[in-house]
C-alpha cells in the first residue's frame, strides 16, 4: 500500500515538476551570457582550434572556462593545473595570444568581443591540448647554473645575512619565480634560438651569482656565457611586461652581461 | 600585423634597431663602392653626385640618415640598459631615441633640400 | 651562437662607433649645404691625417660591428648555424672591410 501511494507521490510530483523546471531553465538561459571560446586541440603531430559555448558567470577566471569545458562539455580535454590561487606556476597558456597564468586572468580582463582563444604556452612542445612539455623549460634551469653550490656543511652554524646589503636588496627583486614559464613563452629570442637559456633560468642564475653563501660565482658565469646565454638577449622586454608575478627578467639579465663583462677584463675569461 | 605579446613599446624599440642595423649594412657595400670610384673615376662620382640632386633620392637620404640615426640613439639606449645602472624608465629612452633620430634626419633633409 | 667574446667585440665596436657616427652625421649635415662635388669632398679629405684616422677607426669597428649583426640576423631568421654561420660572419666581415679600405684609401690617400 505504501509502495503504491509513494509510487503515485512521485509521478505527480514529476509531472508537476516538468513544466515548473523548464520555466526556471528558460529563464536561466534568458539571462545567461554564452562566450565564443576557441580552444586549441591536438598533440605534438598537430592540431587546431575548437569551438565552445561557455556560460559566462559573474566572477570567472580563464581556469574556470577550460574546467567547464572539460567538466560540462569535453571530458576528454587536457590542460594542467594545481593551486588555482597564482602560487604553483602550472596554469599557465597562451589566452588570445599572450601568455598568462590562467588562474589569476579574470575572463573580464581580456573578453574581446565575446570571444576568448586558449592555447598552449609557446615555445615548448605540446603534450596534448593545452598541456604543454615543459621539460625543455626545466633543463634550460639546470643548464644555466642555478644551482646553489654550498659553503658550509649541515654541522656548521647558519649563516647570517644582512638583509640590507645592495646584493640582497638586488637578489629580493628576482626571488619569487612562481616556474610558469610565462616568460620564456613571450620571449622571441627563446622562439628564434633553440639554445637560448630564457629569461627565467638566467634570473634564478643572477640571484644565485648575488649569494654570497655561494661558494662559486664563476661557475654560474661560465654557464650563462655560452652559446645560449645571456648574451644573446635583445632586451624586448617581453618577459618583464607579461611577468605575472611583475618580475624583472631584463634587468637580472643585464646584470648578469654586466658581471661577465666585468669578469672578462678582470680575469681574461 | 604585430602578434599580442609583442604590442609593446620595447619590442617596437627592438624592431627598428633590428631593421635599421640590417638597412645598414646592406647599404655599407654600396656607399662604399661609389666613394671608391674618387680613386680611378672621379667623373664617375660627379655623376653619381649629380643623380643624388634628384629629389626622390633626398628622401632616399633623409631615410639612410634616419635608420643611421635611430640605431646610434638605440644602441647608446641599449648600451645604457647594459652597463648602467638600471633605469626603470625604458619605454620613455627608447621614445627619445627615436624623436632624436627623427630631429637630426629632419635637420639633414632641411639642409639637403 | 653568441658568446662572450663575440658580445664583447659587439659592444666595444659600439662605444667606438658613436662618437664617430655623430661625427660623420655633422659632416654630412655641414657638408650638403649647396649641392656635393667630388672636387669638394676630396679637397677636405686628400691627404689628411685625422680623416684617414677618423674613418680608418670607422671601416674598422662598422666591419666588425655589422658582421656579428648580420651573423645574429642570418642565424635567427634563416636559422644558419655551425660552421655555416661562422664563414657567412667572416666572408660579411671581410667583404665590408675590403670595400671600405678601398674607399678610405681612395677619399684620404
Amino acid at each position: 500500500m505504501i509502495s503504491i501511494y509513494s509510487f503515485l507521490l512521485e509521478t505527480l510530483t514529476a509531472i508537476n515538476a516538468a513544466p515548473s523546471f523548464t520555466v526556471i531553465e528558460a529563464v536561466l538561459s534568458a539571462s545567461m551570457q554564452e562566450m565564443d571560446v576557441s580552444v586549441w586541440r591536438g598533440d605534438a603531430s598537430g592540431g587546431g582550434l575548437e569551438h565552445f559555448r561557455v556560460p559566462a558567470e559573474e566572477s570567472q577566471t580563464i581556469l574556470d572556462v577550460v574546467a567547464w569545458i572539460q567538466q560540462y562539455a569535453d571530458p576528454t580535454l587536457s590542460y594542467r593545473y594545481a593551486c588555482r590561487v597564482g602560487m604553483c606556476g602550472s596554469c599557465a597558456m597562451m589566452v588570445n595570444g599572450v601568455p598568462r597564468w590562467t588562474c589569476r586572468t579574470h575572463v573580464k580582463k581580456v573578453l574581446k568581443d565575446n570571444a576568448i582563444t586558449i592555447e598552449p604556452l609557446r615555445n615548448l612542445p605540446v603534450i596534448k591540448d593545452l598541456a604543454a612539455d615543459m621539460d625543455p623549460f626545466f633543463d634550460k634551469w639546470v643548464a644555466a647554473g642555478g644551482v646553489h653550490h654550498p659553503t658550509k656543511t649541515r654541522n656548521e652554524p647558519i649563516e647570517i645575512l644582512d638583509p640590507k646589503t645592495p646584493e640582497r636588496v638586488e637578489t629580493d627583486t628576482g626571488i619569487e619565480c612562481i616556474n610558469c614559464s610565462v616568460c620564456y613563452a613571450a620571449c622571441d629570442t627563446v622562439s628564434s634560438n633553440v639554445d637560448f637559456l630564457g629569461p627565467a633560468a638566467l634570473q634564478r642564475a643572477w640571484t644565485i651569482y648575488l649569494d654570497p653563501k655561494d661558494a662559486d660565482p664563476n661557475v654560474i658565469l661560465d654557464a650563462v656565457s655560452g652559446k645560449g646565454g645571456c648574451h644573446n638577449c635583445h632586451s624586448q622586454g617581453s618577459c618583464t611586461l607579461h611577468c605575472p608575478n611583475g618580475l624583472n627578467p631584463m634587468k637580472a639579465i643585464a646584470g648578469l652581461k654586466r658581471a661577465t663583462v666585468a669578469s672578462f677584463f678582470k680575469g681574461g675569461r | 600585423m604585430i602578434r599580442p605579446h609583442r604590442s609593446h613599446p620595447l619590442w617596437i624599440a627592438y624592431l627598428l634597431h633590428r631593421l635599421s642595423g640590417l638597412g645598414l649594412a646592406l647599404f655599407l657595400p654600396v656607399h662604399f663602392y661609389v666613394l671608391a670610384f674618387a680613386l680611378n673615376e672621379p667623373e664617375r662620382l660627379d655623376g653619381f653626385l649629380r643623380f643624388a640632386d634628384n629629389p626622390l633620392v633626398k628622401i632616399a637620404e633623409f631615410g639612410l640618415v634616419f635608420l643611421l640615426a635611430v640605431h646610434v640613439f638605440g644602441g647608446l639606449r641599449l648600451l645604457a640598459l647594459e652597463f648602467l645602472p638600471w633605469s626603470p624608465r625604458q619605454k620613455t629612452l627608447a621614445a627619445s631615441a627615436v624623436a632624436a633620430a627623427f630631429l637630426v634626419a629632419g635637420t639633414f633633409f632641411l639642409q639637403a633640400v | 651562437m653568441l658568446g662572450l667574446r663575440l658580445y664583447m667585440a659587439q659592444r666595444l665596436s659600439a662605444m667606438v662607433m658613436i662618437p664617430l657616427t655623430l661625427g660623420h652625421i655633422a659632416v654630412m649635415i655641414y657638408a650638403i649645404q649647396g649641392g656635393l662635388s667630388a672636387a669638394e669632398i676630396l679637397g677636405r679629405t686628400k691627404g689628411s691625417v685625422v680623416w684617414f684616422l677618423f674613418y680608418g677607426l670607422f671601416v674598422l669597428a662598422v666591419s666588425l660591428h655589422a658582421s656579428i649583426g648580420l651573423r645574429v640576423i642570418v642565424h635567427e631568421t634563416l636559422g644558419l648555424k655551425g660552421r655555416g654561420l661562422e664563414i657567412f660572419m667572416w666572408l660579411s666581415g671581410i667583404l665590408l672591410l675590403a670595400t671600405g679600405l678601398r674607399a678610405l684609401f681612395a677619399v684620404t690617400l
